[in-house]
């Protein structure tokens, strides 16, 4: 097909998706189609990742990302009732500065990279490093410390999240009665 | 028929969907959407992780990817408690109305 093969055409197709809905993401007016479209971004980066042989991290991004954070994202927009009447905009001007500042980002960073090596390939396919058994080993050997330290880290940002989330009674009533 | 990629394309990608999260950041108002372009910046720099592990053959990388989503999942618990206050507090996620943090 065209000199090129089935990989670097799935490459191309979900690169070209990825990027197309990522910009979709930053110039929808409406916030509950901006997650939508997070949403497909993040299907097309498990593509990338089944591509790369890492179908525990492809599962893992589909279940956590699109399953549960931008569950949460969702629920917490339709809990506010935004909407694209009720969106703020920055000025024009602004908004032309950040795509200047963007594209020269870009430009230095397309800049600093051409002839920076010569080109390696990925060898998609042929590596097992990515499957369950093989990175469960590493995890649980190697990377036993932080994973544990992952768990409290977890446990303090669900203590945290109740503790800020919930509604503050104590202080307003100790304030008034204070008045 | 299956042949390697160039690396040079995945940093190519990274870049440019880095770039479009960092664009989000400074071009919109809602506090939220700004919460997922910074999402979108970490998924750029993990799909680059996942790309170098495959690259060097080091499960190393892909372990590292996967403490990044459990920061992210907290970070994302934790800030939305917060803008849900704010919210609250403000009836507004305006970041230009937030940037005085005194009412």
């Amino acid at each position: 097909m065209l000199g090129y093969t089935i990989t670097q055409w799935l490459f191309g197709i979900l690169s070209f998706l990825a990027i197309m809905f990522a910009l979709m993401v930053v110039f929808t007016r409406n916030p509950v189609n901006s997650v939508l479209y997070l949403v497909l971004t993040f299907f097309c980066i498990a593509g990338h990742y089944l591509l790369l042989n890492a179908q525990f991290l492809a599962i893992v991004h589909i279940v956590v990302y699109a399953g549960a954070i931008m569950v949460l994202f969702l629920f917490i927009i339709m809990l506010m009732n935004l909407d694209a009447d009720t969106e703020p905009q920055k000025h024009i001007g602004t908004r032309f500065i950040a795509g200047i500042v963007g594209g020269v980002l870009l430009f230095v960073m397309v800049g600093a990279l051409r002839g920076a090596e010569q080109i390696q390939l990925v060898q998609t396919g042929s590596s097992q490093i990515g499957l369950v058994k093989n990175l469960g080993k590493v995890l649980f050997s190697e990377f036993l410390f932080p994973f544990e330290i992952a768990s409290i880290l977890l446990l303090a940002a669900l203590v945290g999240a109740i503790m800020i989330g919930k509604r503050d009674t104590n202080i307003n009533s100790k304030e008034t009665t204070n008045s | 028929m299956l042949n390697g990629i160039p690396i040079n394309f995945y940093i190519m990608l990274s870049a440019v969907i880095f770039i479009i999260g960092v664009i989000g950041v400074m071009a919109r108002r809602n506090a939220i959407i700004i919460f997922m372009c910074i999402e979108l910046m970490l998924n750029a720099v993990n799909l680059l992780l996942v790309a170098f592990s495959t690259l060097h053959n080091d499960p190393s990388g892909q372990v590292f990817v996967f403490f990044i989503m459990a920061v992210a999942a907290a970070e994302v618990a934790v800030g939305l408690a917060i803008l849900s206050m704010v919210y609250r507090n403000f009836k507004s996620i305006d970041i230009d109305l937030l940037s005085r943090l005194k009412n």
